[in-house]
């Protein structure tokens, strides 16, 4: 047995590799499909071909006959189970109700319609062909602003004006601020729907253990506790006979932030069957089934003076919510309201977002989730006004900053932003990206003919989502610290990490704290039988609130840790560092494995010492944190075909603190990634009828390798106040920069054709049509 | 159907039906678990093994079609408890965060280097892009490559 190292040099900081990787990169991680179990059947889902049809009738009986199958059941089974939960709250909020089958209507294409239940896959999926449903086909709607046209076809028939909620918010005084402006400018800009398309699609394997009146439901999700909490109540089974287990997860991006259908069903099924039961997502159902991101429409209207300084924001927000509200989708578009102003000072904002109901996939969070959209639309509108003004695109971002010493900062729509400096990852990445020299190298391009563009975003992020108060179902973290009694340590986290190396991570905060080595400790989460609780991993909250709530936990271990070496010692006045607790005036000291060894031994205790090692805190922070940075797109276009080359892509984050730099490197890649993939590529396409046209790997652009540039990932540091580590969170600041930066280049290299604005995703022919016809 | 078939260096000699594809027979016959399953229509990469020596998408393939084969997966890569160069590189250069598209993209890269032991970045890109991973923006992945092909990897 390895003896215990002690751990003097700090690893927090440290570009160390991931703990997680072994399994990872020898194919012997567990994923939900990985799960093979006795007695375990097969799940296969029928469902809706069309957009709107009402169910005239569903003949089961040739599906129930075919080889293999159990069981097959439709909506009028299962219709006292759910709904399908919408934790949302809006004033006014239309929701309609969500039966995990369809009763007598369908409101999608892929909405389910039964469920076939059978010893194997393949004659689950056989017997599903067999399930016949006769349709009345009726008139859809797939356009958010079609849908609130007079003469809609209305998605919900009890809303006929397919308005799921309008809401407003206002800060300042924003007709004053109009009324004196010497320049407004307005733009329609859209943020287009996308699908997030985690590598691994979701998964739900239920296994009901009748005599024990108890569930296992494995579940690729990034809320395990929030699902237990929820599908318990949806089948009517008590909270505490459901364990919820995220086992290895492929990836999420807001996607699997959420309570499905799917994963009540199978809980169903099982309970039905009293056997075990999978179903696995076929990449065609991802596509239709697990929720989309963005699908903005934005009229936004800036008020400034001819200096530059923003006196005012105006946007109105279309939402296309599509048919149904998962279980946060309406909350995403006020994430925009919240962030519409940016890093600039303005104080007068008003907003109204309509919710609208469409024939289409609902829209939820998507990684980024509000903040994309805001920042996409705030940038795209500065750079305009610029242009109306003819002054630099930096020097009017540096103009309107807040300013250092106005920290904490009040903003228009009700936050208070933490810390920042924001001029200086924009100075910084000018000075790495030597922006006079490029200035220079654009115009000598314009004379050559060439279309070269310079791009620049200045972005803030709401990140560690969030007070309790501001996030639907509570903004806390927990962490818990077990020392063995051989002293080896086991972390506990409510975080659910899905990638991003929080088993690395939390180690290296637990490492240091406690002077162990890295190798000594275990991070565990992921089960709801294993972790108190806990919130889960999204909104670039695991590591500011996550590993906040570890740290704490770790301070009240510390103090036990004390107690137990005075004990041991035989005097009080000691002190723990590097694994040992001394007494300085005795010259004496015990080890961290001697006191965990002592803790659970418990032979020398005073009398009403609690036994054991072991520290739990639920930690809830005061306030969000709010991460920002700069990044700088140079970009050059094709005129003959309307190509965009991106020739270089700088990100200069600013996320606090950074634990692991190698990790935080993989973040900003990927983060640029998917908002490259917004603003070049990809786009979900329904046609009129409601069919979505993009929707499989052929015809949805996701990036592949070769379409994607280098990119250089540089930092500023500006410690959050709002947590002892300093952290801020950084899994969508790549996102959130890269779609507006990569905007403003491609406008900046056609804008003395006279473009203003263009429309993402920027494809070759847009481009070349723009380069041909000219203006926007 | 019985078919015959090494995989990772040991024979099996399964009888399966013909219209059962290679991913599911390795995966839920064979119980090598490894190679995934991203989109069941060769487009993402994730269930990438070797089939005589040749970079396969295994959800396009049946289990029959291997008949004779010599089979390699994600499984069979590392030997004798030593990490395989490509398995080192992504580790060291961090060129996996979820890890669904790891196994696939690992034994894509290694049939690279097979090919071509020291490929330039664009020859990298190019020779992964029928395998898709939604995390990393691929640039690990390219150093994780380059480092392989540094260490020696290639044959």
């Amino acid at each position: 047995m390895a003896t215990t190292i002690i751990q003097t040099e700090k690893l927090v900081g440290k570009r160390i590799r991931r703990r997680e990787d072994p399994r990872l990169i020898t194919g012997t991680a567990t994923y939900v499909d990985d799960i093979q179990m006795p007695g375990m059947h097969h799940a296969a889902i029928v469902r809706s071909p069309h957009a709107a049809a009402k169910i005239r009738s569903i003949n089961i009986k040739a599906a129930a006959e075919a080889p293999g199958v159990v069981a097959v059941f439709t909506g009028k089974d299962t219709e006292k189970v759910g709904p399908v939960p919408c934790g949302a709250s809006l004033p006014g909020l239309r929701v309609p109700h969500h039966y995990i089958l369809a009763i007598d209507r369908v409101y999608l294409v892929g909405h389910p319609v039964a469920v076939v239940v059978a010893t194997d896959r393949y004659l689950a999926r056989d017997a599903a062909d067999l399930v016949e449903v006769e349709w009345e086909v009726l008139p859809a709607v797939a356009d958010p602003e079609k849908a609130i046209a007079p003469g809609a076809p209305p998605v919900h028939p009890q809303w006929p004006d397919n308005v799921a909620f309008v809401y407003h918010q206002e800060g300042g005084d924003v007709d004053k601020a109009f009324a004196e402006a010497e320049v407004v400018v307005k733009q329609r800009i859209t943020s287009q729907r996308l699908i997030p398309s985690a590598m691994e699609t979701r998964g739900v394997l239920a296994e009901w253990r009748g005599a024990d009146r108890q569930m296992t439901l494995y579940t690729s999700t990034q809320i395990p506790h929030l699902v237990r909490t929820l599908v318990s109540g949806m089948l009517g089974l008590e909270e505490n006979r459901m364990r919820v287990i995220a086992p290895e997860v492929g990836g999420g991006f807001g996607s699997k932030l959420n309570v499905y259908s799917e994963e009540a069903l199978m809980g169903f099924v099982s309970m039905k069957i009293g056997k075990p039961v999978k179903w696995i997502e076929s990449r065609r159902e991802n596509f239709l089934c697990t929720i989309h991101g963005r699908g903005h429409v934005d009229y936004f209207e800036v008020a400034a003076k001819k200096d530059g300084t923003i006196l005012g924001i105006k946007l109105k927000l279309i939402q296309d919510q599509g048919a149904y509200h998962q279980l946060l989708g309406p909350a995403i578009p006020t994430l925009s309201v919240l962030m519409m102003p940016g890093l600039y000072r303005t104080k007068n904002v008003r907003a109204e977002i309509v919710g609208v109901f469409t024939n289409c996939t609902p829209t939820d969070a998507y990684r980024g989730a509000g903040r994309p959209e805001a920042t996409h639309g705030i940038e795209r509108m500065v750079d305009i006004l610029a242009d109306e003004l003819k002054m630099d695109p930096a020097e009017i971002r540096l103009k309107n900053f807040v300013h250092n010493e106005e920290f904490p900062f009040p903003t228009a729509t009700g936050l208070t932003y933490d810390s920042g400096d924001y001029a200086a990852p924009l100075q910084k990445a000018m000075g790495i990206v030597d922006y006079k020299k490029l200035l220079a190298e654009q115009a000598e391009a314009r004379k050559q003919g060439k279309l070269m563009g310079i791009g620049i975003c200045t972005y803030g992020e709401i990140c560690g989502f969030g007070p309790s108060p501001a996030t639907p179902a509570g903004g806390w973290e927990c962490g818990t610290v077990r020392v063995e009694p051989s002293g080896k340590v086991t972390v506990l986290t409510g975080s659910c990490h899905h990638g991003q190396g929080e088993e690395t991570t939390f180690a290296q905060i637990a490492a240091d704290e406690l002077g162990v080595d890295i190798d000594d400790i275990l991070v565990l989460r992921g089960d709801t039988a294993i972790v108190p609780y806990g919130i889960g991993t999204f909104g670039s909250r695991a590591t500011a609130i996550g590993g906040t709530a570890l740290y704490f936990a770790l301070q009240d271990l510390k103090v036990k840790i004390k107690k137990f070496g005075a004990v041991l010692l035989g005097s009080p006045d000691v002190s723990f560092a590097n694994g040992q607790v001394t007494c300085n005036k005795m010259g004496k000291s015990v080890s961290f494995k001697e006191v965990a060894a002592a803790s659970y031994r418990a032979m020398k205790l005073p009398p009403n010492t609690e036994p054991g090692l072991v520290s739990t805190h639920f930690w809830e922070p005061p306030n969000f944190t709010f991460g920002f940075g700069a990044h700088i797109a140079v970009t050059e276009i094709d005129p003959e075909t309307g190509q965009i080359t991106v020739r270089r892509y700088l990100a200069v984050d600013d996320c606090g603190n950074i634990i692991n730099p190698l990790l935080v490197d993989g973040q900003v890649h990927g983060g640029v990634a998917q908002g490259m993939g917004q603003a070049l590529w990809e786009q979900g396409v329904y046609d009129d009828n409601g069919q979505l046209i993009t929707g499989e790997y052929t015809d949805y652009a996701m990036p592949r390798a070769h379409m994607m540039p280098w990119i250089q990932s540089e930092h500023t540091i500006t410690p959050s106040p709002v947590n002892p580590l300093g952290v801020k969170g950084v899994g969508e600041a790549g996102t959130i920069g890269a779609s507006p930066s990569l905007v403003n280049s491609v406008v900046d290299a056609l804008s003395h054709l006279g473009v203003r604005h263009i429309d993402m995703p920027m494809t070759p022919e847009k481009i070349w049509k723009l380069v041909a016809g000219g203006k926007n | 159907m019985k078919i015959n078939l090494t995989i990772n260096g040991k024979k099996y000699s399964p009888d399966v039906e013909p219209r059962l594809l290679l991913i599911h027979y390795l995966r839920d016959v064979a119980g090598l678990t490894g190679a995934h399953i991203g989109c069941e229509t060769s487009l993402c990469g994730a269930c990438t093994i070797e089939v005589n020596g040749k970079s396969v998408k295994s959800c396009s393939m049946f289990a029959v079609q291997a008949d004779g084969a010599d089979v390699l997966t994600i499984e069979g890569l590392a030997q004798d408890g030593k990490l395989h160069a490509m398995q080192e590189a992504f580790w060291n250069q961090h060129g996996l965060q979820c890890g669904f598209c790891t196994p696939g993209m690992i034994m894509a890269c290694k049939a690279i280097l097979d090919h071509n032991p020291n490929p330039s970045d664009d020859e990298i890109r190019h020779g992964i892009e029928g395998n898709l991973c939604r995390c990393t923006g691929y640039q690990h992945i390219v150093n994780s490559v380059k480092a392989a092909a540094a260490a020696g990897a290639g044959k």
